[in-house]
């Protein structure tokens, strides 16, 4: 099997290279063909390695495969790490990664960096495989750092957009803060356990109980800290800034890496390391809050969007938060159950607003949409699919999965999990309410679109529209056929462990009595009814009575101003952050640099040696009995030291 | 060891390649004096010839055991094998680039030739010297040749200038060297290297003849560390580089290295070695001197062949350090710097030599300027070998310090390995000077690239690139001047 994970991973980087390097003499067709060819080999082994690993419980392969260095007793290696939760990971993000290349062919035709960005994707899904396959930290940190480089390229790709520029250096800045909590907890890892390699860390975690650092438990703090690069990475609060600004990026982008595989790294990187999660209470505990404060209030912000792509983006925070809660109740499995659906249905949204924004002409507000129903039936049927997976409309795959965090949230007994539980209930009101409230306005009502665009609207060809119906399948399907198996069946057992005392899973497991009784037990249920509510009021603003929501708006204009202002983060760090380093480093360029280093450092010992030069220049005066009385000097000074001080060793240096 | 009767002809074998020499020296002294004009180059053919003769039959002699012949004064041993044919290669490489800048500026006469080959003899008198006075022999034979040799450009007051100061300091030095000699030989009472050697080690010193024998190990240090330009020996090395002519420089700055390194080895390590500790404290002192000194002043320069003398004095630091570690691969790694200074040292002046033509010298810093623009393949290999000599990797002179400092710090000498560091690091500037110079400024207009001829762009070019190729393979150099210990 060695040979098919080494496949899995380098076909795309060949790709990627001969995509980037070559890509300009084999043109368009021949690059797309490449990469394409090269995430598909990815693809069907990624699906070999599934039905290896889960289907057919093949072993767990963990093997060092290459010595990058040793240092002292440090040994850094590239390896592969491969059991069902990896299995899973690849065939997620290899399948939307091949949707996503295909997709692209219809986007991105007129783009005149067509042969680059089918590089970049390449190299990202390359990336990704390497993080997601890796068995100990620093490839991890490898595979973080690679995916999150691609992501600043691919946001800035239209490096001509001010806009664009801004986002991808604001997504930068924002995961360099994440990736310095999760390289600390990292460095924290090796010092406790003098290893990076997972297992050996694993074995090794006894060694923290009972050690504290800042007054904290070590475990606590090491947990915590990774934690700090999953929010990151994972965009949860406060370092979710990044996220909405990377929908400047084209969009089969937004839906690859900032829906469907990137941005749950955070989420598999904790489920991975759970062993350790699952020591500290603490951890679990900020990490549900923050979850269940990103899930609530993101998708509030989703309801006053008005760009087709904003809406999405909000969307995708709000369910990272839904997975960030399942992680914190130790319900890891669920949390990688509805990132898998989530992937699927979240690209399907994103693919499918990125249709409607090719109809329409890169027109992205919804207020100028309406009534594409007719225009555009492919899209409208498969965004229906991804709108009811998403909202959790039972049977769908969003709901399954997304029922099973609210449910074991309710187990729970970490503190504050009632309130928790609280959120994300309501949460369930507000992504039905903004899902269809998105959907109503683009597809339904009256057409507000102007009469030019209107004239050429028509169904995206065959390379937009394939991808959606691939991806519309297991949106609506693949929660029925997969939840007994990956959260109760154990497909993920060898990867995931769960301390005795987090009972949720345990809970769960003895409510459930299938799929299909789920559904049926659905209409008792409160989600249900907060999910109907939430497509009612969506109905009643965007269809029925549209005044209707503009009079909520004025009447409630406080919380419309807290909301449009997205909830004043952008400002506060602008004023914080950005303004305070600036004179920070404004102070720190004019007394350290400028002065200390520049002038006194670099250039004072620069003029110090050449003012010793100087001095010591005169000596060789070009007269030869200088020279002669110079050699004869020296000559006594050693001739002195040597009687005086006889055989003994002279300098002791 | 075979010690063999003073005039056993089979013995003499062992001195094959210095017999030959000196057949072929006279042969062609002779020769070129009937050469009319149009056959002045046979001289060099002749000259090249018989020294890639010499170092076959010196490369033939690696590997034979150890002899001592000619009444225990002549060592016929590995080291002086290897170190040999390095000569022979390192003199060839020399004489074609010497070939060109004497027809440039019209110094081309048969006795320059002559002269080389005779220091080269010189030299390898010193390489196999295993007496006193064999080593005294060739280290006058060869010195005599290099003053003849600098004021062979005698209309050029520069070089007259030069020539004299070598030869006042010159003498001195091996006035010295051989009143510490006199000394040696009247405590230990012989000239023989192992019968001292075997007098310093005997346990029945008296601590006055202990300090008979420092005192003449003084001068010999002092007579060893003139010829290497070591600091405060080091006064003649600007002048003499700056006035004599570029190819001259270079030889004197390249080969006689060598040998001076091998009669260090003779001396020191074969005779005194049971003085190593004295000797060692005495080269740290040195090696600490000419590094700083060398590094420093060399900032201040203007003229290229004088920045190179003060580079050579920083260089030769190093090599003493390796010495004074007084561990074997210390001395290995001294080898192994001295062979690399070799190459860069030729290889610097060799592209100097290449932008040589008629009334234009090529030796001011500011002749550098733009030179990547008019001259882009010249500008790349002098980059390379600055590089090279600031120690910078992949290139060999990385390694070559490393493995001094490896040495020096495994000897415990941490002190003097972080000054030998700083020093490096300031010593890069004046190296990175010439390369912004060469690609960061403008040059004049006027200045045009002639094509020099072939065979040195070939050479200059080889080896340039040598140092990069055998910086990425430095091992089996490493390992070959550990053999010699």
């Amino acid at each position: 099997m060695e040979n098919f994970y080494l496949t899995i991973a380098l076909s795309p980087l060949i790709g990627a290279i001969i995509a980037g390097f070559f890509g300009r003499v084999l043109g368009r067709s021949a690059t797309h063909t490449i990469t394409i060819l090269g995430v598909l080999v990815s693809t069907v082994l990624a699906l070999m390695v599934f039905n290896h690993h889960v289907l057919e419980r093949g072993e767990v392969f963990n093997q060092n495969l290459y010595t990058w260095m040793q240092i002292g007793n440090l040994n850094v290696s590239v390896g592969f790490l491969v059991d069902n939760l990896t299995s899973v990971m690849l065939v997620v993000v290899s399948f939307v990664s091949l949707m996503v290349h295909i997709y692209t062919i219809g986007y991105m035709h007129d783009d005149k960096d067509y042969t680059k960005f089918f590089s970049y994707i390449s190299l990202f899904t390359f990336s990704m495989f390497m993080l997601v396959m890796s068995n100990n930290f620093m490839q991890l940190f490898f595979g973080w750092e690679a995916v999150g480089l691609v992501s600043y390229l691919l946001i800035g790709f239209w490096h001509h957009k001010e806009s664009a520029v801004e986002a991808n250096l604001k997504a930068f800045l924002v995961n360099r803060v994440g990736d310095f909590g999760f390289l600390l907890g990292i460095g924290l890892v090796l010092a406790f356990s003098g290893s990076l390699d997972y297992m050996e860390v694993f074995a090794s975690l006894d060694n923290t109980v009972n050690q504290t650092l800042w007054g904290m438990d070590l475990i606590t703090v090491i947990c915590l800290l990774l934690f700090v690069g999953a929010m990151g990475k994972s965009a949860q609060v406060p370092l979710h800034v990044w996220l909405p600004g990377s929908m400047e990026g084209p969009t089969p982008i937004s839906a690859l890496i900032h829906a469907a595989t990137m941005v749950t790294a955070g989420i598999f990187m904790v489920s991975r390391m759970s062993p350790m999660f699952e020591m500290s209470d603490v951890a679990l505990t900020v990490v549900m809050v923050v979850g269940a404060i990103t899930a609530l209030f993101m998708g509030l912000l989703g309801i006053v969007q008005n760009d087709i792509k904003k809406v999405v983006a909000y969307s995708t925070l709000s369910q990272l938060g839904y997975m960030t809660v399942a992680l914190g109740v130790s319900a890891y499995s669920v949390a990688i159950f509805h990132l898998m659906t989530h992937a699927f249905f979240k690209a399907l949204l994103f693919l499918g607003a990125g249709s409607v924004i090719v109809a329409m002409h890169h027109e992205q507000d919804i207020r100028k949409m309406g009534g594409l129903r007719k225009k555009m039936p492919i899209t409208y049927w498969t965004g229906l699919i991804g709108t009811l997976a998403l909202i959790g409309f039972p049977g769908f795959a969003g709901f399954y999965s997304k029922d099973m965090i609210i449910e074991a949230v309710h187990f729970s007994q970490l503190p504050y999990a009632d309130w928790v539980y609280y959120a994300v209930v309501a949460g369930v009101f507000i992504t039905a309410f903004y899902s269809f409230r998105m959907f109503f306005l683009v597809f339904h009502g009256e057409s507000r679109v102007d009469h030019h665009t209107e004239q050429h609207l028509h169904e995206s060809p065959a390379s937009i529209t394939f991808p959606l119906i691939m991806l519309a399948i297991p949106s609506a399907i693949i929660g029925y056929f997969t939840i007994e198996p990956m959260l109760f069946a154990g497909w993920l057992d060898n990867a995931i462990s769960v301390a005795s005392r987090h009972l949720s899973m345990a809970e769960l497991s003895g409510e459930f009595h299938g799929a299909a009784e789920m559904i049926s037990h659905a209409v008792q249920t409160l989600p249900f009814w907060m999910m109907v509510g939430g497509i009612v009021v969506a109905w009643v603003f965007s269809i029925y009575r549209t005044k209707w929501a503009d009079w909520v708006q004025k009447k409630f204009s406080v919380v419309d101003y807290v909301l449009q202002s997205l909830y004043g983060f952008d400002r506060f760090n602008e004023i914080v952050f950005v303004n305070g380093v600036k004179k920070l480093g404004n102070v720190l360029w004019k007394v350290s640099d400028s002065m200390v280093i520049d002038s006194m450092i670099v250039n004072g010992s620069a003029r110090f040696i050449g003012f010793i030069g100087s001095m010591v220049r005169p000596i060789q005066t070009g007269y030869v009995y200088h020279y002669a009385f110079f050699m004869i000097f020296s000559l006594l000074i050693i001739l002195t030291w040597t009687l005086f001080m006889g055989d003994k060793p002279l300098l002791v240096i | 060891m075979i010690n063999t009767p003073l005039f056993d002809t089979t013995s003499l074998m062992a001195a094959l390649p210095e017999i030959f020499l000196l057949s072929a020296i006279v042969v062609v002294l002779l020769l070129d004096l009937f050469l009319t004009k149009p056959f002045k180059q046979v001289t060099y053919y002749l000259t090249q010839l018989s020294l890639l003769t010499t170092g076959v039959l010196a490369f033939n002699l690696i590997g034979e055991p150890e002899t001592i012949i000619l009444g225990n004064s002549f060592i016929l041993d590995d080291m002086a094998s290897v170190f040999k044919v390095f000569m022979m290669v390192a003199a060839m490489v020399a004489m074609v680039y010497s070939r060109h800048y004497l027809l440039q500026h019209s110094l081309f006469r048969g006795e320059y030739f002559v002269l080389v080959m005779l220091s080269i003899l010189g030299m390898m008198v010193m390489v196999s010297g295993h007496s006193l006075l064999t080593l005294y022999l060739g280290l006058e034979i060869l010195s005599l040749s290099l003053y003849t040799l600098i004021a062979i450009a005698r209309n050029r007051a520069g070089a007259v200038e030069a020539a004299l100061k070598y030869f006042v300091l010159g003498a001195i030095a091996s006035g010295l060297l051989l009143y510490g000699m006199s000394m040696i030989y009247g405590i230990s009472g012989s000239l023989n290297i192992s019968e001292i050697a075997v007098f310093a080690n005997s346990a029945t010193l008296a601590s006055r003849e202990v300090l008979i024998i420092n005192f003449g190990l003084v001068f010999l240090v002092i007579g060893i560390a003139f010829k290497l330009g070591a600091v405060p020996f080091h006064m003649w090395v600007p002048d003499v580089y700056q006035g004599a002519p570029t190819s001259v420089t270079m030889f004197i700055s390249t080969v006689p290295k060598i040998a001076a390194v091998a009669m260090l080895v003779r001396l020191l390590i074969d005779g005194l070695g049971a003085m190593q500790p004295y000797w060692s404290d005495l080269f740290t002192v040195l090696a600490i001197l000419s590094i700083v000194l060398g590094s420093i002043v060399a900032l201040l320069q203007t003229n290229i062949k004088r920045l190179l003398a003060y580079s050579t004095i920083s260089h030769i630091g190093f090599v003493l350090l390796g010495f004074a570690t007084g561990v074997i691969t210390g001395y290995g790694a001294a080898v192994f710097y001295i062979l690399v200074y070799v190459l860069m040292s030729l290889a610097a002046f060799g592209v100097i030599i290449l932008l040589n033509k008629k009334g234009f010298e090529a030796d001011l810093i500011s002749d550098y300027k733009g030179l990547s623009a008019h001259s882009p393949w010249s500008a790349l290999m002098m980059l390379i070998i600055m590089l090279s000599m600031a120690g910078i990797p992949p290139f060999i002179g990385f390694y070559a310090k490393l493995f001094i400092l490896q040495q020096v710090i495994s000897s415990g000498m941490i002190t003097v390995a972080i000054i030998v560091v700083v020093f490096a690091v300031i010593s890069a500037y004046y190296y990175l000077q010439i390369i912004k110079s060469m690609y960061f400024e403008d040059g004049d207009e006027a200045q045009e690239s002639i094509p020099a001829p072939i065979d040195i762009q070939l050479v200059v070019s080889i080896n340039a690139v040598l140092i990069l190729v055998v910086g990425l393979f430095p091992d089996f150099w490493m390992q070959l001047a550990l053999s010699l210990f």
